[in-house]
């Protein structure tokens, strides 16, 4: 994949703890259009991180992020946080993974915290195409992000700021849709466990949720399992907290990787046999029924033992 | 080139060889488009759009083609987003090729297209048809060569959900309309079997925004006729009888090798597929001017399979195009 060579345009820190970047052509060209719910892999120093794109998706001259510092994190966020306006910034081009479904009848947003930065485009394709949309965006007080440019697109928002306020108005929500609504979800891990779980309760099929995690702080540390290396007959441990990617890079083995969190599809391996745990966003749902490919840097065993063609 | 030849020396220069070996079977063949590929007459696959001596000629006959059957046109409601996408991308992608004749530019909403070559412009806003003279479908295939069908992916799956096929090589488009991707394949011979259909569809569902990939398809077809599609079978189906009797030299110059260049593009802002099929036919008295392209249809001609030949409807005559083209 080639990389996209940017500079930072602007910064708005107004919202506490996020920073909402504009990055753009040193030289004002048009950068590639996107599919609304895209997100761009930015390379912040040693790592990679995706990010949502929230601007303007036909042909655009900029491309805006808005990021939450994770001060624990791995160092993608205060690496963000540390830029100036003109600083240089490479990332990759869009990839759509959170896309709107042309024949759906409605679409029911729900964003947690960070996690309204997807719906943004949503919404903008929404007002541009007349799309039936309603979102659902709950955050701590002071912390929304993109209220302006939700207040702006949609008349439709419900907007809470503590989590049993919005759990008591979703069971309606989600009894209230059509026949032919989709529901995308984007926020924390538990937050999309407890959404996806009162959907299903209320009858949704899983070909309608749509949700996408972010971080991968977001993950469990998993189970500890061991992968047996089918060429060499060899056997690695991969403990709890270390995914197969840095397990094989400890054993010496060089994995093609780049974001190292289950987004950019390359260091997907080929697996023989064992049960797999998927935890990226790459993989098709079909590719995952297949079970015969695993993204390494975030997916992991679901049986003690796991072989790969390597 | 010589005086002698039938069709007009741009068509023979740009003209997409198809076999790069002696043997053709069905394979997911497909490549990054874009790339020129240096034939022994010329080159081809330098635009996605490629518009070329007939350009006027072919886009009068999709008219009257649309106007006297509607069928070949459809969009259903929720490819409205998809139509504009591959409107305003195949303008992007003809205002890149053809930058002397063709510009897209934007003004705050409001777009402006100029097509110089056939003297036509519009301004227009994006999702808003009152400001272009036709459906925006409509209004792009009035302007490529290439027929247009457009594939939402829902469900895990492809659906033919929209186009505009005037140039349908033996199918039907508004028999296939909203037909899955496997469904609208389902007659060809050893596509399911061999797994290639499938792979395909795979590929294609993975295909990422502004991505754009390319193969060639090919058969025979009897006279310069682009629209032989399943509607109009009673006219061009004798044909093929009709061309056992002819003296060798109309042969030559009834027989053409037809070819599909195919461009699979990922819509950015709808997410859906953009399949472009252009059709280029070169009679086999042109073709066998070069003798590379002789000599190599010749032998895949020789090789193919009878359920193949069967299938693309050259079985009665193919013994003869192998005959021909290896005598003259």
């Amino acid at each position: 994949m080639s990389t996209i060579d940017l500079v930072v345009t602007a910064i708005d820190d107004s919202v506490p703890g996020v920073r909402s970047l504009t990055l753009a052509h040193p030289d004002g060209t048009t950068l590639p259009s996107f599919t609304p719910g895209s997100h761009i892999v930015v390379q912040c120093g040693d790592v990679a991180n995706a990010y949502s794109l929230t601007s303007d998706s036909v042909q655009p001259t900029q491309y805006d992020i808005s990021v939450l510092e994770l001060p624990d994190g791995k160092g993608g966020s205060r690496w963000i946080h540390n830029l100036t306006v003109g600083d240089p910034v490479s990332v990759l081009p869009p990839r759509s993974a959170f896309a709107p479904i042309l024949r759906a009848r409605k679409h029911l947003l729900v964003a947690a915290g960070i996690g309204v930065t997807p719906m943004i485009s949503h919404l903008r394709a929404a007002k541009q195409w007349g799309r039936d949309t309603e979102l659902l965006y709950v955050h701590r007080p002071g912390r929304g992000a993109h209220l302006d440019d939700i207040a702006a697109l949609t008349d439709t928002a419900r907007i809470f700021t503590n989590r049993a306020d919005f759990l008591g108005v979703l069971p309606d929500t989600l009894a209230a849709q059509p026949f032919g609504a989709h529901l995308y979800i984007c926020g924390p891990t538990t937050f999309i466990d407890d959404v996806v779980a009162a959907a299903t309760a209320h009858g949704w099929p899983q070909s309608r949720i749509h949700f996408e995690r972010f971080g991968v702080g977001a993950l469990d540390p998993g189970e500890p399992f061991t992968v047996k290396l089918a060429n060499s007959g060899t056997t690695i441990a991969v403990d709890s907290g270390v995914s197969l990617l840095e397990a094989l890079e400890a054993a010496g083995h060089n994995i093609p990787n780049l974001c190292r969190q289950g987004v950019c599809g390359e260091c997907r391996l080929t697996v023989s046999s064992g049960e797999i745990e998927h935890r990226d966003m790459y993989l098709t749902d079909a590719d995952k029924a297949a079970g015969d490919a695993i993204m390494a840097c975030v997916s992991r065993a679901a049986s003690p033992e796991l072989e790969l063609k390597l | 080139m010589t005086a002698s030849l039938v069709s007009a020396p741009d068509l023979i220069a740009n003209f997409p060889f198809p076999f790069p070996t002696d043997q053709y079977r069905y394979s997911t063949n497909v490549e990054p488009a874009r790339g020129p590929v240096p034939t022994p007459t010329g080159v081809w696959g330098e635009h996605i759009i490629d518009i070329d001596s007939e350009y006027e000629h072919e886009l009068a006959l999709r008219e009257q083609i649309l106007e006297r059957d509607p069928s070949r046109y459809a969009v259903l409601p929720h490819m409205r987003v998809a139509a504009w996408d591959c409107m305003l991308t195949l303008m992007g992608e003809m205002a890149k090729a053809y930058p002397d004749t063709m510009s897209l530019t934007r003004t705050g909403d409001t777009w402006h297209w100029r097509n110089g070559r056939l003297g036509l412009s519009a301004d227009f806003v994006l999702g808003d048809e009152s400001t272009l003279p036709m459906e925006p479908l409509a209004y792009i295939g009035s302007q490529v060569q290439d027929d247009i069908v457009l594939l939402d992916q829902r469900d895990g799956d492809l659906f033919g959900d929209a186009g505009v096929v005037t140039f349908a090589a033996d199918w039907s488009f508004g028999f296939d309309v909203g037909m899955t991707f496997l469904e609208i394949h389902g007659p060809v011979p050893r596509l399911r079997e061999t797994g290639v259909i499938t792979r395909a569809r795979e590929f294609l569902m993975r295909l990422q925004p502004g991505e754009i990939y390319r193969r060639t398809n090919w058969t025979l077809t009897i006279g310069r006729r682009l629209d032989v599609s399943t509607e109009l079978y009673h006219e061009w189906g004798p044909d093929r009888a009709m061309i056992q009797t002819v003296s060798d030299e109309e042969f030559g110059r009834l027989v053409h090798l037809r070819v599909e260049l195919q461009h699979l593009i990922r819509l950015c802002e709808s997410g859906a597929i953009c399949f472009l099929i252009r059709t280029y036919m070169l009679p086999f008295v042109d073709l066998a001017t070069v003798p590379e392209w002789r000599a190599r249809a010749a032998a895949v001609l020789a090789d193919l399979p009878e359920d193949m030949a069967d299938y693309k409807g050259i079985i009665s005559y193919r013994d003869r195009a192998v005959e021909w083209l290896t005598t003259h």
